[in-house]
């Protein structure tokens, strides 16, 4: 399962370093979106260094979008889904491979956000470790239950709309959870405030991380 | 699109002018099912009548709500039959259709009817809670824990519903729904939790409290028990006529065509005065009798 899954996400990963559409359109448009963030907030920078932490996540939020359609589309030319199946790779192996090159690529995405939120937000993070294992834990749990919507919109013509209405509300708690997380590093305020929202993403990031290495076999059938 | 008849169509005898069609009739309901379904019609809509009768005109005001408080007779018991029953359902169906041994496209139809009916029973929830916020709290919504959970189940069940109307073949369109709302079960726990901790203003739970020990005495209590009972019976009505009509959508998605070539055949056949004598035009024509469908 391990081996399979190192090869398929170094699969995904080599053609990210081939194409380029992640460096090239998810990163800018995330960059956009902090600046249209900007645009709604007024030019007041104390304004945007309180709403820094959520504005992150949305961001991160519509970044994860764009992720997953591209990691699903990837595999839905000249049949390369029935492809995979057909090589016998384990389809717990897959799960799990499609999901890390989602988030390598979310998480360097969030570096570069994290640098534009403290840039142009003049946020100022106070406990950096919160924020590291926060996006950890958090970009865990949206590439979890990004991979798996994105299996089960593989097969559909209007995957590109219906998607975002299927993944969206289910990660909120990812997004409340991030949020408090990242306003309690930002405050320097007591860990204690951060610690049970970090607890929090762990039972979102095992549950989907369970049901997806248990499920993802019979979703494929679905496709 | 026109794909083989599903053998799952409980198929009753085919009325005579059907079967020189060539064409599967659309199943019939039987007489004790439609006899079911209009007692259980009949109750709820005396159960309704009487719930208004007693909440608006037999029940007193209450003292510090006035006469706000008559909406404690349709808001919890609308939240109870969306959130509990409906949803619940769903859930319950979704994994029974998933779990090999009883897989069946009736919990499929099943699971979609409780949604359907579910969600228009949440955004009743929802109306009905603001209009008592309004007055109460002073606005029409607010980002409390229990209100933010039920948007965001409704929104939930929303997805579900637009993944429902993609064009599929049933098993496979059952499938995929059935992992959307396993999904998105798994998930109410979490947001549960998570908007908890983030903010909480509503009022406890009046009937579904821990211990089950009602906090209202008197005729206004009988009134909140009958409402609980006249909406849930709305419900399983509603429940049932959805059902039927998934059901003959399912047949009309499976013989449309068929249908309306067996039509068009026969109209020429009438024309030319051919064989088909003794059938009276367009009287056995599936398509007309699944018209209200």
């Amino acid at each position: 399962m391990w081996r399979d899954a190192a090869l398929v996400a170094g699969k995904d990963l080599r053609i990210e370093a081939r194409s380029r559409v992640a460096l090239t359109q998810v990163a800018p448009f995330g960059v956009v979106a902090l600046a249209l963030f900007a645009f709604a907030l007024g030019p007041d920078r104390t304004t945007m260094a309180k709403g820094a932490p959520g504005l992150f996540w949305v961001a991160v939020l519509f970044c994860t979008v764009l992720a997953v359609q591209r990691s699903v589309s990837v595999e839905s030319a000249d049949g390369a889904r029935d492809g995979l199946r057909l090589t016998g790779i384990d389809p717990a192996g897959l799960f799990l491979g499609k999901a890390a090159a989602v988030g390598a690529q979310l998480i360097a995405l969030e570096a570069v956000l994290t640098l534009g939120v403290v840039l142009l937000y003049g946020a100022r993070i106070q406990v950096p470790w919160m924020i590291v294992v926060s996006c950890v834990l958090g970009t865990l749990g949206l590439a979890v239950t990004g991979t798996l919507y994105g299996a089960l919109s593989a097969g559909l013509r209007v995957r590109e709309t219906l998607l975002p209405l299927l993944l969206l509300p289910i990660v909120a708690p990812v997004l409340l959870a991030g949020t408090r997380i990242w306003q309690a590093a930002m405050t320097g305020g007591t860990p204690s405030d951060g610690t049970q929202w970090l607890r929090l993403l762990v039972l979102f990031d095992a549950v989907y991380l369970a049901v997806g290495v248990v499920l993802f076999g019979p979703i494929q059938e679905t496709a | 699109m026109s794909t083989p008849s599903t053998a799952d169509a409980p198929t009753h005898p085919p009325e005579p002018a059907a079967t020189n069609t060539g064409v599967t009739p659309p199943p019939a309901q039987s007489a004790r099912s439609r006899t079911t379904e209009r007692v259980i019609g009949v109750l709820a809509l005396v159960g309704t009548v009487c719930t208004v009768w007693l909440g608006l005109w037999v029940t007193p005001p209450d003292r510090t709500q006035g006469d706000l408080v008559r909406l404690v007779y349709i808001h919890p018991g609308v939240a109870w039959v969306a959130l509990y029953l409906a949803f619940g359902l769903a859930a319950v169906s979704s994994v029974l259709y998933l779990w090999p041994r009883t897989r069946s496209l009736f919990w499929d139809r099943l699971a979609a009817a409780a949604v359907e009916v579910g969600v228009v029973f949440n955004i009743c929830t929802l109306v009905s809670g603001s209009i008592w916020g309004k007055p109460t709290w002073g606005v029409w919504w607010a980002w409390d824990a229990r209100l933010t959970l039920t948007a965001v189940l409704l929104v939930l069940f929303l997805g579900y519903l637009a993944l429902r109307r993609i064009p599929a073949e049933p098993e496979v369109r059952a499938r995929r729904s059935a992992f959307v709302a396993l999904f998105a079960v798994i998930d109410v726990p979490l947001v549960h939790f998570s908007v908890n901790w983030w903010n909480t203003l509503h009022q406890g739970a009046t009937v579904l409290n821990p211990g089950l020990t009602l906090k209202i005495h008197g005729s206004m209590a009988w009134t909140l028990l009958l409402g609980f009972a006249a909406l849930t019976l709305v419900f399983v009505w509603m429940l049932l006529v959805r059902y039927r009509i998934g059901v003959l959508e399912d047949w009309l998605d499976a013989n449309e065509l068929g249908a309306a070539l067996a039509e068009r055949q026969a109209e020429g056949a009438d024309r030319a005065g051919g064989p088909l004598a003794g059938g009276h035009p367009g009287d056995g024509a599936p398509t007309e009798r699944v018209g209200v469908a």
